[in-house]
């Protein structure tokens, strides 16, 4: 297989929900062995493309390949078929509560495999060495904290060997020490495991640490692409917003509104309810 | 007003044909969970230990009730020796089934709503899905057969244990011959009566069982979805189980 050719291939897709469009003519080619970044403001659609690729949401138009898997025209068992070769790190890890942390890492081998306990237990006990995490087999995850819910997740994510992997926000809510763990995880395991991760997240400075390669989305599609070093070079007023941090920009800063004077100097009182 | 109720008639129309296909869905997943028995044990236990306590208690109190009001009513035509008949075909026919379908509704069927809804809430649903688990299989179905076995069960317990406690009113109490008691209501219950009992008991398990995961499982993926659906777990039962006592009832008595 050539080490460039896209695993992943989004083409003029298009995607509405409850009477919004989401996505439209969106585009997006994600190679193989490489760590991709995707980008944007909050609630432009980043979990929702995330969705879109793993078959949990179905896209109203256009096509969507991964792994040679048609998402778009696939049964639930192709689409199962397809997910048993993916893994996904959620936002804030979705462990199993009413199991251990040892157990959520089994739990795919159990529901898919019939290995021996023994294997079993290596497996899970060599996971969870790579996240740093054996001596916490036997917690539950209520007793957590974020970051280490989050390692379990990805020890669990990866416990099938996966060729994909995507991570939804990973970096949301942790403190510096833990983001670097994952940050080095991300790459350490793409590297040696040979995965295409796909990152998803809004902090800008540390995803552009380790991608290859980073989409930046906005209004429903893709508005910049390329190496980290290009979009910080980028000219794009939508990019320099986003890198630089601006409040206002292509991105507005206010939700759409009446005149604010008028609404202010409104006698009749405007309700909100 | 008028308007208001129709479209709240036609919304719960589309929402029982939804649990209906549901319901279809879980049918479907029965066979592959069943090869798992030690899913649906685990929740059997959880649903009968969560309201054996209360359903105990329940019976004993409502067979009680029915010992003091089944004496005062019969006492006036002087055949307060059919005591024990009239208290083991309230029991058996209407009380035990009913009062233990709403004690499970709000006891268990919640339980399993807000877990359910919490793990909708808490992406543990997704994260199923992404593992290529179905969630209906691993999730819901041990949950709802979980339900549906262990509400006969608790229906029987609660219809013995009342059957107790008109005894130990009308008999210790107020002294109603107690070889009448038994032996009266040993030879006028029939198999009807106790049939009537186990098909109630059965229908409202699964009524109760599928209205509790169908809330949970398409609970709102928020804090104030996974309430809504606890509350809509005991209405929904409540008003359905009422509903349906009234069907079997007609269909036995037919
Ligand atoms: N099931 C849904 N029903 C209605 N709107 C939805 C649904 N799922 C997502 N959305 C909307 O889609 C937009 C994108 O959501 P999301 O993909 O979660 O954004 P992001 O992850 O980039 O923050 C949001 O505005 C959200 O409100
Ligand atoms: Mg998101």
């Amino acid at each position: 297989m050539n080490a460039t050719s896209p695993i992943i291939d989004l083409r003029d897709v298009r995607y509405s929900v409850g009477g919004r469009t989401i996505f439209d003519g969106l585009d997006m080619q994600v190679l193989r062995g490489q760590v991709t970044a995707v980008m944007g403001p909050s609630g432009t659609g980043k979990t929702t493309l995330l969705r879109l690729i793993t078959g949990q949401a179905t896209a109203d138009s256009g096509s969507i390949d991964v792994a040679g898997v048609a998402v778009t025209r696939s049964s639930r068992s192709q689409l199962y078929a397809m997910r048993q070769r993916m893994g996904m790190l959620f936002q804030n890890g979705a462990l199993l509560t009413d199991i251990s942390v040892f157990e959520n890492v089994a739990f795919p081998l159990r529901e898919h495999t019939r290995l021996p306990e023994r294997l079993i237990r290596h497996l899970v006990l060599t996971k969870l060495q790579s996240v740093g995490l054996r001596g916490a087999a036997g917690l539950m995850p209520a007793e957590l904290s974020g970051g280490m819910a989050r390692r379990v997740a990805l020890a669990r994510a990866i416990v099938m060997d996966p060729q994909i992997l995507l991570y939804d926000e990973p970096f949301v809510g942790l403190d510096p020490i833990s983001m670097g763990v994952i940050l080095r995880l991300i790459r350490r395991f793409n590297d040696a495991l040979g995965l295409t991760s796909i990152v998803v997240s809004h902090d800008v400075h540390e995803i552009t640490a380790v991608a290859d390669r980073v989409f930046l989305l906005s209004g429903g599609r893709v508005v910049a692409q390329g190496t980290p070093l290009e979009l910080r070079d980028s000219p794009s007023d939508v990019v320099k917003q986003f890198v630089g941090g601006l409040a206002d920009g292509p991105v507005p800063f206010h939700y759409p509104a009446p005149d604010y004077f008028e609404e202010l100097l409104a006698r009749d009182g405007g309700r909100f309810a | 007003m008028i308007r208001d109720f129709l479209d709240s008639l036609s919304e719960s129309i589309e929402r029982l044909g939804d649990t209906i296909r549901f319901l279809a869905r879980i049918l479907a997943q029965v066979p592959s969970a069943v090869l798992r028995p030690q899913l649906i044990f685990d929740q059997i236990y959880n649903a009968g230990a969560l309201s054996l306590v209360i359903i105990m208690l329940s019976g004993l109190f409502v067979g009680m009730v029915l010992g003091l009001q089944g004496y005062d009513l019969l006492q006036r035509f002087g055949s307060e020796d059919a005591l024990g008949t009239a208290a083991a075909i309230g029991l058996v026919r209407e009380l035990g089934p009913v009062v233990t379908a709403l004690l499970f509704a709000g006891r268990a069927g919640t339980a399993l709503a807000s877990e359910i809804g919490l793990m909708r809430a808490t992406d543990q649903l997704s994260a199923m899905e992404m593992m290529a688990v179905d969630p209906v299989r691993r999730v819901v179905v041990p949950r709802f057969l979980g339900g549906v076995i262990a509400m006969p069960l608790l229906a029987a317990i609660f219809s013995m244990i009342g059957i107790y406690g008109a005894q130990l009113v009308g008999v210790q109490i107020m002294h109603v011959d107690a070889g009448s008691f038994w032996s009266q209501m040993q030879a006028s219950v029939e198999l009807r009566d106790i049939n009537e009992g186990i098909v109630k008991s059965a229908v409202f398990g699964i009524a109760c069982s599928l209205i509790a995961v169908y809330q949970g499982y398409h609970s709102a993926p928020t804090a104030e979805g996974v309430g809504t659906a606890t509350t809509r777990t005991v209405v929904t039962s409540a008003v359905i189980v009422l509903f349906l006592d009234y069907l079997i009832t007609a269909f036995f008595l037919k």
